[in-house]
């Protein structure tokens, strides 16, 4: 209560309590109510289809916002894209195949659930995860925002470096035991990332020549090639059933999924912390959160918890967090006017065309838009709940119930479908293709898809950070105080060598004390 | 002003003749309107202020959507393979178009693409946060002589509108300065707001869109921007500098003269209405009107002068 009277109301008079109320009810009328309920389902459909992104919906529908009250087209708008984080989590439990970056982290456990039967539980859990992180991110961009927008300043390019280092780190606490072929999936990634085009310095590289390269390795193309098609080829190629099936199957077992998340509420408010603050960061996005978050979750795991291999806590923080970015991101977008995702960006477009001045002056200038729109965001993380609940279980029955010879050709059609709409590239289907016969051939040995995504992902935000870095340190010699001498670095440094270093100490403590018991 | 009007002239009467001839184009539904970037850069935003007029204007939806890669180059390499119909345009960009295609292969050269409108600019700005030392030009100038590579300036890619236009005017000023590339203006106007370099080589757009948070110090336009009437711009301050980055739209090179006269015409209509000149305006974008007929001039003088920058700096052979 003190740091909402403190950052909301400090130096305004008391009208404004009346203010805050009438935009409250200004966000709960029938049709905004409508609104955010419609985006959230047609949200969580479209993150639901990998390949389909939230970009694109909201690109679709801002001219349909037009002739929309600014508030209102806000509303909507803010509802798909909540919906679409917490959509992509369904293809990543019951296809492991991530439906939007954001939902990577979601397969390493909600897949093993659903492998074994438990993937209604996984599904609901998902659900209940990602309204707790979509609350906990819209609270913060309701109560705190100003004060947290000074994280996305105080970021600089040796921050995102060392930030995409700890991401890489995951990959040793991801590979149980193949720390080699991990690190090696790892750098084939960072090295598939430099392909074509370079984001800032504008070289052409590794394209040998060929034109269909310049675009490079599009993350959501080599999502579904590398993590879809090795699904697609095993099911094809054994005679089980997709997913276990209980006998009796219980339809219903959001209770189950209910207690399971509350027991774990330590997780789930660092997960959604996490995600916030990773959410204010423009350029590192869902997909670095749920990582992050993840690998916290894993680090501080009990010994009876088995992340990898079906774990509930694994899934609770990866949704947590992704869901946590959708208010994160906004604080940036609408307090600095820097978009932190590209959903925000489209959002920040629509805003301008309404005639909203966004930057600075939006809090002050059109601060009843900007309310109402928290407030809209706020109903429609709530609206998710039911919303979640009821297409989760229609997704999970329908996948469950489909015969593999209908399921892997639909599959199979959508992965084409939506990898071609990324960019309307046939080059980006062919890429995505290889990928996946690539990524089959390379798991007979060992080498799992994730750490090459996860070098895919962060090799950019490395190297930029690494080469702005390194200009400005040497611009203004001081090279060493630039990487090692900022406080924020160092922490990110610290926390990486403890991510790195703690699972060999562990490892080495409790083979001293078998040798010990001996 | 006497050539304008005779080149108008002489448009609307191709323009009648060509209605005489040919069955006059006409759009058979909803227009795609491809932005080779992601979304909230200013290609976007200007794009996106087109489309309520257009809906008005022409009674179809233009689509937008987004196909970046490459800076650009996956787009534009893509545009001739599109139908010509009519029914597929797409935004490009200056001096994009010109550099990448100098560089290396990219798939398009600058003339495969049939570039039928410039309809704004964002001109060059030297921006500073509002506490900057720097209160005038002549204080960066002289930090930056006092400590040659010392002032480290943001900037949205290499080998762009900024980079070139950080170049050219070290030159001018005969100064050294630290060119910092950043993944789009978004992420340079970060570095900036957040400190990590002490200015930003930006467009009139940031000062815009930041308000109050930062100082522009000069803008590189022939007068002063409507909307910042206190900042000068280099040339009154003794840099002969003028231009940005010029955005405008193509088709594919298989649309038919009277499909491309329609296109020019139905954006030069957008372009003349004064709503949408002044909401332009208030972005901190600079109108231009380059339409159909004086492409070719148009083009031919930029590539010359981005060029010639370029092979200046080193960028290109």
């Amino acid at each position: 209560m003190q740091v909402r009277l403190y950052s909301r109301f400090a130096g305004r008079h008391r009208g404004e309590f009346a203010l805050e109320l009438s935009q409250f009810l200004a966000a709960i009328t029938p049709f905004n109510i409508a609104l955010a309920l419609f985006g959230v389902v047609a949200g969580t459909v479209v993150g639901s289809i990998p390949g389909l992104t939230a970009t694109m919906a909201l690109a679709v529908l801002v001219p349909v916002t037009f002739s929309m009250e600014p508030a209102s087209a806000l509303i909507l708008l803010g509802a798909i894209y909540t919906g679409a984080i917490y959509g992509g989590a369904y293809a990543a439990i019951l296809l492991n195949t991530p439906g939007t970056p954001s939902a990577i982290a979601t397969t390493f456990d909600g897949y093993p659930m659903a492998k074994r039967g438990d993937g209604d539980l996984a599904v609901a859990i998902a659900c209940f995860a990602s309204v707790f992180g979509g609350l906990v991110g819209a609270l913060s961009l309701l109560l705190l925002a100003p004060p947290l927008s000074k994280v996305a300043l105080a970021f600089g390019p040796v921050e995102y470096f060392w930030l995409s280092i700890f991401g890489l780190s995951l990959i040793a606490s991801l590979s149980n035991g193949n720390l080699v072929k991990g690190l090696t999936g790892g750098a084939f990634g960072m090295l598939l990332s430099t392909v074509g085009v370079a984001e800032i310095s504008a070289d052409i590289r590794l394209t040998f020549g060929s034109q269909t390269m310049i675009g490079g390795f599009g993350v959501v193309g080599a999502l579904i090639g590398l993590y879809c098609i090795p699904v697609l080829i095993d099911l094809v190629a054994v005679p089980d059933r997709h997913l276990k099936v209980e006998e009796n199957v219980k339809s219903v077992r959001i209770g189950d999924a209910f207690r399971l998340t509350l027991r774990s509420k330590f997780n789930l408010i660092r997960s959604s912390v996490i995600g916030t603050l990773v959410g204010i960061l423009p350029g590192a996005g869902g997909s670095v959160a749920g990582l992050v978050a993840y690998s916290e979750a894993k680090r501080t795991a009990k010994p009876d918890q088995n992340f990898g291999e079906g774990e509930p806590d694994g899934i609770m923080a990866t949704e947590s967090a992704n869901s946590a970015t959708v208010g994160g991101g906004f604080i940036p977008t609408l307090v600095l006017g820097i978009p932190g995702t590209p959903p925000d960006a489209i959002v920040l477009g629509a805003l301008l065309v309404q005639g909203v001045r966004t930057g600075p002056a939006m809090f002050t200038q059109s601060g009843s838009i900007v309310y109402t729109f928290i407030y809209g965001l706020l109903i429609a993380t709530i609206l998710m709940l039911p919303a979640g609940l009821l297409i989760g279980r229609y997704a999970y029955k329908s996948i469950v119930t489909i015969p593999k010879a209908v399921l892997v050709p639909a599959v199979g059609f959508m992965t084409i479908i939506g990898t071609f709409s990324i960019r309307n590239s046939v080059s980006d289907v062919i890429i995505m293709l290889c990928l996946g016969v690539f990524g089959w051939v390379v798991a007979r040995f060992g080498f799992a898809a994730s750490p090459i995504v996860l070098g895919l992902i962060l090799g950019p935000i490395a190297e930029q950070g690494f080469v702005q870095g390194w200009t400005i340190g040497a611009a203004t010699n001081n090279l060493f105080g630039m990487f090692f001498g900022r406080p924020i670095s160092q922490g990110i440094l610290l926390f990486t060598l403890i991510t790195l270093v703690l699972p060999l100490y562990l490892a080495r403590k409790k083979r001293k004390a078998a040798m010990e018991a001996k | 002003m006497l050539r304008r009007t005779i080149l108008k002239t002489a448009a609307a009467i191709a323009l009648a003749a060509n209605m005489g001839n040919v069955v006059g184009a006409e759009l058979a539904g909803s227009v795609n309107y491809i932005i080779p970037f992601g979304p909230g850069g200013e290609s976007d935003i200007s794009a996106r202020f087109q489309q309520p007029f257009f809906k008005e204007k022409f009674k179809q939806d233009l689509v937008i959507s987004y196909q970046p890669g490459g800076g650009g180059a996956v787009g534009w390499a893509s545009l001739n393979g599109l139908s010509g119909n009519g029914q597929t345009i797409m935004g490009v960009n200056l001096p994009h178009i010109v550099i990448k295609p100098a560089q290396k292969d990219v798939g398009f050269t600058t003339a495969d693409l049939n570039t039928f409108y410039m309809f704004h600019y964002t001109p060059d700005a030297i921006v500073v946060t509002a506490d900057s030392p720097y209160q005038t030009l002549d204080d960066l100038i002289a930090d930056a002589k006092a400590n040659p590579g010392e002032v480290t300036m943001s900037g949205s890619g290499k080998a762009s509108a900024n980079h070139l236009a950080q170049i050219k005017f070290d030159k001018l000023a005969g100064i050294l300065t630290t060119y910092v590339p950043f993944k789009g203006t978004g992420a340079a106007v970060t570095a900036l707001l957040g400190k990590q370099t002490k200015a930003e080589w930006g467009y009139t757009t940031v000062g815009a869109k930041q308000g109050d948070a930062v100082r522009m110090l000069a803008v590189a336009m022939d007068e002063r921007h409507p909307l910042f009437p206190d900042v000068p711009t280099f040339k009154e301050l003794g840099y002969d500098m003028t231009g940005g980055a010029y955005r405008g739209i193509a088709l594919p090179n298989t649309a038919d003269a009277a499909t491309t006269r329609m296109w020019s015409d139905m954006i030069g209509e957008i372009n003349s209405d004064e709503a949408f000149r002044q909401q332009m305006l208030d972005g901190g974008f600079a109108m231009l009107d380059v339409g159909i007929d004086d492409m070719a001039d148009f083009m031919a003088a930029r590539v010359e002068e981005y060029l010639d920058d370029a092979r200046k700096a080193g960028l290109i052979k």
